[in-house]
């Protein structure tokens, strides 16, 4: 077997491939060729290292150096410095913001220092294609070990045990939602797997899928053997072409090697799989319209009871798990239920993977133990705010069926019972970290439109109560709020959640009820004073130069498209209200905080600077 | 592909067992190449070759080879520092081909470090 003494792992998710890992791919593959390194040098293409703010990233072992935002003119010279002298190449380094010095090394890095890898934990080690090296970090002796030593009952043991809840977003324990398909007496059996990521901002799954495919399946493999399923499909949106090509390839590789099909590893067990693409409704993440969706039907929810652990795919008891919940199904039956309860909360074991996006710094994927403090999570890993001088002011969890939290809950553990607390849920794992700048009462709207768009109209709460708050917050936001808005929107919001079908009108409230319970000066000073203090809803703002602080730098006016700056230089300027269309150029442009937010003058107001303007 | 058995899975994680010790640690020897300019110009290049091979040739799977800059004494190129986990390190210089060869048997498969090449004992540790 051919040996090499360096294996560079580059990072080929779908973040850092936009950003350009194919092409820095071959570039360093000339080089190497070049400088007669391609015989040592091992190029490994890896899923989704996680760190995608700062893609394209490579990993280099065995010194484990962590190089960052690579360029295809960088190479030439990194090559020659670390491949060829061996001098790690400093320029490509993480730096530390506040000590501007480089850190080489991957784990002393603070977005990978305070992670723990289980779902995962082949993220960039291993090459996603490679069967060898999935079965290299233990691959398949789960699965050997489920269907050649255990029984059904004893795997349903060890995942009770375990404590492991579903990470699709309601939390349900996965060990006895297997038991009750386990008990249901059918001819056919299905196990199916939950890939219909649908939250805006969330990436977990697709990373899992992506960075290791078998991990997905031979989850589904040891879940088939204790609910007595033969057959199987993976439910993965079209939005996501990198993990449908990569799952595939894993599936016909198991289905060659006899991972998959009949007799597993001569075990007598049989499993056949297979990938249905979900043409990308919302509500098809829902397991009800999710398996009519399987049937070639219009993908909508039904009534439960019946659970489909009872009539699920084509009316034959069925499991529907998440692909992250699935992903931890192998280690925990290697290494015992004790193994996974050793991490997280007495009710909420384990880890759970989060998409931090929004106004942070560290853009990513992150893997925590359950239990940590939001605030480690958000500042320790993500950075903390990405702007110098703005102040966090909410992270949203849960996506459109969760909530924000204000900065004085940031202090509450991570888990299951203690976001619901807060109004917002753990969901599926995205969190969208919002500065002052941002208006709540945009933020709850834009969720609202989300959730109204994708209501498949069904029932009556959700398909008109969505719209009408949605028509509600819209007026808000424009200067037509009333008295007792408010009042009515959690009413409306209590009905919807009460009356709701299934789990998308059942939640769709969320973000309106959080904003509401945290925010409310806000709603108020939008309604009653014309006046969104963020600056983002136009109709409800206007912006002033504060004499004093404005040194006349220009920024604002030359970044102005109404010309509606004026001012000499190194003199304060000022802003000509008619012209001003509330774009906020202005405001993102100074750089003295001279820019001031100010209710919406009115019309009678107007009239009167013109006046004065006419005056001068 | 031919279907796996138990016995497969566990022969491919055996196979694979070098390349992951490169990337998850857990090596016994670690030998360190020095390519400054002076190194290379010596010859570094040809000891890094050898000590691949060697590598490849007996199939040795818990030992490591990288590359560092100069070690400062650019007259003694090309130079190499074999790590030993818990040892103190040993520094060879003036290597050509077979020497380092010699080494890889004596002192990495066995165990004892070879003086008559041996520039200095326990300098400092990289791992």
């Amino acid at each position: 077997m051919e040996k090499y003494r360096a294996n560079l792992l580059m990072c080929a998710g779908t973040g850092c491939v936009a950003s350009g890992t194919p092409k820095v791919r071959d570039a360093l593959k000339a080089e190497l060729e070049k400088r007669g390194l391609a015989d040592e040098i091992k190029i490994v293409l890896t899923g989704c290292n996680g760190f995608c703010a700062e893609g394209p990233v490579m990993l280099v072992y065995p010194e484990e150096i962590f190089y960052q935002k690579l360029t295809v003119e960088d190479i030439p010279t990194l090559v020659e410095e670390h491949f060829l002298k061996g001098r790690p190449y400093e320029k490509l380094m993480f730096k530390d913001v506040e000590k501007k010095h480089a850190i080489p090394l991957m784990n002393d890095i603070p977005f990978f220092k305070h992670q723990v890898l289980r779902v995962l934990r082949n993220k960039g080690l291993i090459d996603p294609d490679s069967l060898d090296e999935y079965i290299a970090r233990d691959g398949y002796l789960a699965a050997a070990k489920a269907l050649k030593e255990m029984t059904p009952q004893d795997i349903i043991k060890t995942i009770k045990d375990s404590g492991l809840r579903g990470r699709g977003g309601a939390g349900f324990p996965t060990g006895l939602k297997w038991e009750f398909a386990s008990k249901s007496q059918a001819d056919q059996k299905y196990m199916l797997c939950n890939g219909d990521e649908g939250d805006p901002g969330a990436f977990m799954d697709r990373s899992v899928m992506e960075s290791d495919p078998h991990s997905v399946i031979e989850g589904m493999i040891i879940g088939a053997k204790a609910i007595g399923a033969s057959k199987g499909v993976i439910y993965v949106r079209a939005e996501y072409p990198l993990a449908v090509q990569r799952l595939q390839r894993a599936i016909d590789m198991c289905n060659e090697s006899g991972l998959l099909g009949e007799n597993i590893l001569d075990s007598g067990f049989t499993f056949d799989l297979e990938i249905y693409l979900g043409a990308g409704a919302f509500v098809c993440g829902e397991e009800t319209a999710l398996m009519r969706s399987i049937e070639g039907q219009r993908g909508m929810p039904r009534p439960r009871p019946p659970f489909p652990a009872h009539k699920g795919l084509w009316d034959k008891p069925s499991v529907l798990n998440n692909v992250e919940t699935l992903a931890q199904i192998a280690p925990t039956i290697l290494n015992g239920a004790e193994w996974y309860r050793a991490l997280g909360t007495e009710k909420s074991a384990g880890t759970k993977v989060f998409a931090i996006t929004g106004d942070i710094k560290n853009v990513g994927l992150v893997e925590v133990p359950m239990g940590i403090p939001l605030r480690t999570i958000i500042y320790d890993i993500g950075g903390g705010i990405n702007k110098k001088k703005k102040k966090f002011k909410s992270v949203q969890m849960g996506g459109p069926s969760g909530g924000c939290i204000p900065e004085q809950l940031l202090d509450i553990p991570v888990t299951y019972e203690d976001v619901v607390k807060t109004g917002a849920i753990m969901g599926s794992g995205g969190m969208v970290v919002m500065d002052e700048d941002t208006c709540m009462v945009s933020t709850a709207k834009f969720f609202l439109e989300f959730t109204a768009d994708e209501s498949c109209g069904k029932c009556t709460p959700c398909r008109v109560g969505t719209k009408v708050m949605l028509d509600m917050l819209t007026d808000i936001t424009e200067g037509r709020g009333k008295d007792g808005d408010i009042e009515t929107l959690e009413d409306l919001s209590r009905d919807i959640i009460g009356t709701s079908l299934c789990g998308l009108g059942q939640t769709a409230p969320n973000p309106v009820l959080s904003t509401i319970r945290y925010f409310r000066h806000e709603y108020e000073s939008h309604i009653k004073d014309h006046w969104c203090q963020a600056g983002i809803c136009s109709k409800l703002c206007s912006f002033h130069i504060v004499e004093e602080l404005c040194k006349g730098c220009g920024a604002c006016l030359r970044g102005c498209p109404q010309q509606a700056v004026v001012g000499e230089k190194k003199k304060p300027h000022r802003i000509i209200q008619e012209l001003c269309i509330q774009c906020r150029t202005c405001y993102d442009a100074c750089k003295f905080g001279s820019i001031e937010i100010k209710p919406a003058i009115r019309q009678e107001k107007t009239a009167l600077a013109a006046k004065d303007e006419g005056g001068k | 592909m031919a279907r796996l058995t138990l016995d497969d899975l566990k022969k491919i994680k055996e196979k694979q067992k070098s390349t992951f010790t490169l990337r998850e640690g857990g090596y016994r020897a670690k030998i360190t190449v020095h390519m400054g300019t002076c190194g290379i110009a010596a010859g570094a290049r040809d000891i890094m070759t050898a000590l691949m091979d060697e590598i490849s040739l007996g199939k040795v799977e818990d030992v490591i080879t990288t590359t560092s800059g100069c070690a400062g004494l650019c007259a003694r190129e090309p130079m190499v520092t074999v790590e030993i986990m818990n040892k103190p390190p040993v520094k060879y210089g003036d290597l050509t081909d077979a020497k380092i060869r010699e080494i890889f048997k004596e002192h990495i498969m066995g165990g004892t470090p070879v003086d008559k090449y041996a520039l200095v004992i326990g300098s400092e540790t990289t791992y």
